[in-house]
């Protein structure tokens, strides 16, 4: 297994992935402090207060964390649905399958050679994002690594999802299915917080199936709620709009939903692994 | 040629019994049963379609029979440590084109478990036998097809696998490449390799293996010794002057038929050809050609393979003129 990741990163590396992936993060992140930097002059000007100052920079780094996530999913469905689906095409599956080489290891090694370059690529670059929104603002979130990790959390379960789809299905069907399934888990999360401000079970019951089929919008929440100050937290408590916010969470993902989306994350793997081994190649 | 003696131990490296393999409706294989010995060249024929790569995808585990039973190198098809000791080109051969040639040979070399201070010298040496030493250092991607060919050669040869599958080895090669397998092959199996080869160039096949399965609709139609597959020798003389009523004078050369004016006698050894070139003549018979030798095994193959199917069209206007 450890031979097939190291050749995966290996891959990523020569096939120059990584140094785009690097490029495009330098790029991000040197934008998004020249927008704080601005945010910062524009509001300086107009004499807003410290704490107003604070809410604004929270929220700008939440639309980034936003982007910054979608893009990271995104990344996750065009490395996981050709990783196993093209090899089988061209044949470079078959030539190493032959040898003593577990389906197994083949597929968990493709999985964990690519979650190492998302998972680096989401540290490195998120974890930069709010090291410079902080030198330039003064605002750090309460605990920086935690949104960083939920952010790489969302793009390893749309990766385990494409990977297993990649075991059946083509890299533009398999890639496709994952992020409209992805967009659809964000809308039913929008729907449920409707669900529960409204008081409404079955909207609520939407967001609860789609997070337990798909667990990206739960890992999201955390993503907002590690980014917000705890005064926005108090402060927005009983508002409606709030409430209702995607870009607002009160709270972090519970353990239990956590654990599911490790579990999750097993099964899917699982599920990929028996299909793989059930293939006639 | 004069060929090394064979090493035969005891086991067979194939041996597969009443194979087979349904995809859907259709029968891929339909009932193959084989032995390949351990230091021979095996020559697996057949038309396209007829089984030869699912069969080699069954013996490797890359699909599973659908009934049947076999063994390889003594183990159950599809066993995982067996396949240490298995080199396989497939015809599909395609190597990770980020790579350099050495590193796809350590790469195989590490999945089949060879020790790490083992794997570059046996990577060089398997190398140096396809004829890639000098683009060792060179990206796969940049390859020719006739070189990822050899570079594929070389993967099933890393390591002197006890078992080589060669799935068309030499389909995208020249002829001086052709030439080359044909030595590699032979090496292989002077060492003790039993060696599977499955083609569509007879000839090749008719210079290389000792033995050779003919293979059509999933099932064996021919296999032996290739002197056994591909019969005795005849001599074909197309000759006039002369009718059925001749024939008994003829039948101490071998059993004579007569179809116009080819003269067919068959089985009958070449010492006798003069004698018999002799005896026509001297019936009064006028000869415009004489042919003897071994039919090629191109068509001993049609021969087989056309018996089971239906004639390629009813006859044209033309051809009834």
């Amino acid at each position: 297994m450890l031979t097939i990741a190291k050749l995966t990163i290996g891959e990523a590396a020569r096939r120059r992935v990584l140094w785009v992936l690097v490029i495009l993060a330098a790029l991000a992140v040197s934008l998004t402090a020249w927008g704080v930097a601005s945010l910062l002059d524009g509001a300086r000007d107009r004499g807003l207060s410290d704490l107003e100052i604070k809410f604004a920079v929270s929220q700008v780094l939440i639309l980034i964390a936003f982007m910054f996530g979608f893009v990271l999913v995104m990344t996750a469905a065009f490395f996981g649905s050709p990783a196993i689906a093209t090899e089988l095409e061209n044949g470079i599956a078959q030539a190493m399958l032959a040898r003593p080489l577990r389906r197994s290891s083949y597929l968990l090694g493709r999985w964990l050679g690519l979650s190492t370059v998302i998972v680096v690529y989401a540290a490195v670059s998120g974890l930069l994002a709010i090291g410079v929104v902080g030198v330039v603002s003064g605002y750090v979130p309460p605990d920086p690594i935690l949104p960083v990790a939920y952010l790489a959390g969302q793009a390893l379960v749309l990766l385990s999802l494409t990977v297993l789809l990649s075991t059946r299905l083509s890299p533009i069907a398999g890639g496709a299915i994952a992020v409209v399934a992805y967009g659809l888990a964000w809308i039913a999360g929008v729907l449920g917080k409707i669900g529960l401000a409204l008081d409404s079970p079955s909207l609520v019951n939407v967001s609860d199936a789609s997070r337990f089929l798909l667990p990206t919008d739960a890992l999201w929440q955390g993503v907002v709620y590690g980014l917000e100050p705890s005064f926005v937290i108090n402060a927005a408590e009983g508002e409606f709009v709030a409430r209702t916010s995607p870009f607002f969470a009160a709270s972090g993902p519970s353990p239990a939903i956590l654990a599911w989306s490790v579990i999750w994350v097993a099964l899917v793997l699982a599920l990929g692994v028996a299909q793989l081994r059930r293939r006639e190649l | 040629m004069i060929r090394m003696p064979r090493v035969t131990l005891d086991l067979p490296a194939i041996e597969v019994t009443d194979l087979r393999k349904r995809y859907g409706p259709i029968d891929a294989l339909a009932g193959l049963t084989m032995t390949v010995g351990r230091g021979e060249v095996f020559g697996f024929l057949g038309p396209n379609g007829a089984g030869k790569t699912t069969t080699v995808k069954l013996l490797l585990g890359l699909a599973r029979p659908t009934s049947g039973s076999g063994k390889v190198l003594g183990a159950q098809l599809g066993d995982l440590a067996t396949r240490r000791r298995i080199g396989y080109l497939p015809e599909l051969f395609r190597y990770q084109p980020w790579l350099k040639a050495r590193e796809v040979l350590t790469l195989h070399g590490e999945l089949m478990g060879l020790a790490r201070s083992r794997r570059r010298p046996a990577a060089d040496e398997a190398l140096q036998l396809v004829g890639l030493a000098d683009r060792a250092g060179d990206i796969v991607g940049r390859f020719s097809k006739g070189m990822q060919q050899r570079l594929g050669l070389g993967t099933a040869l890393l390591g002197d696998p006890a078992l080589v599958i060669l799935d068309e080895p030499t389909s995208a090669l020249d002829p001086v490449g052709r030439v080359d397998v044909r030595g590699i092959v032979r090496a292989a199996a002077d060492r003790g390799a039993a060696v599977f080869l499955n083609s569509h160039l007879l000839s090749e096949v008719e210079q290389v293996c000792d033995r050779v399965a003919i293979i059509d609709h999933g099932r064996v139609v021919a296999s032996g010794d290739l002197d056994a597959v591909l019969g005795q020798a005849e001599t074909v003389v197309r000759v006039s002057g002369l009718s059925a009523a001749d024939l008994p004078a003829i039948e101490r050369f071998g059993p004579p038929t007569l179809e116009g004016d080819v003269l067919t006698v068959r089985p009958m050894d070449e010492a006798g050809v003069p004698d018999l070139v002799a005896q026509l003549v001297s019936m009064g018979a006028r000869i415009q050609e004489v042919r003897s030798g071994r039919s090629s095994l191109e068509q001993r193959f049609l021969e087989l393979v056309a018996r089971d199917r239906p004639p390629a069209g009813t006859p044209s206007a033309d051809r009834l003129r």
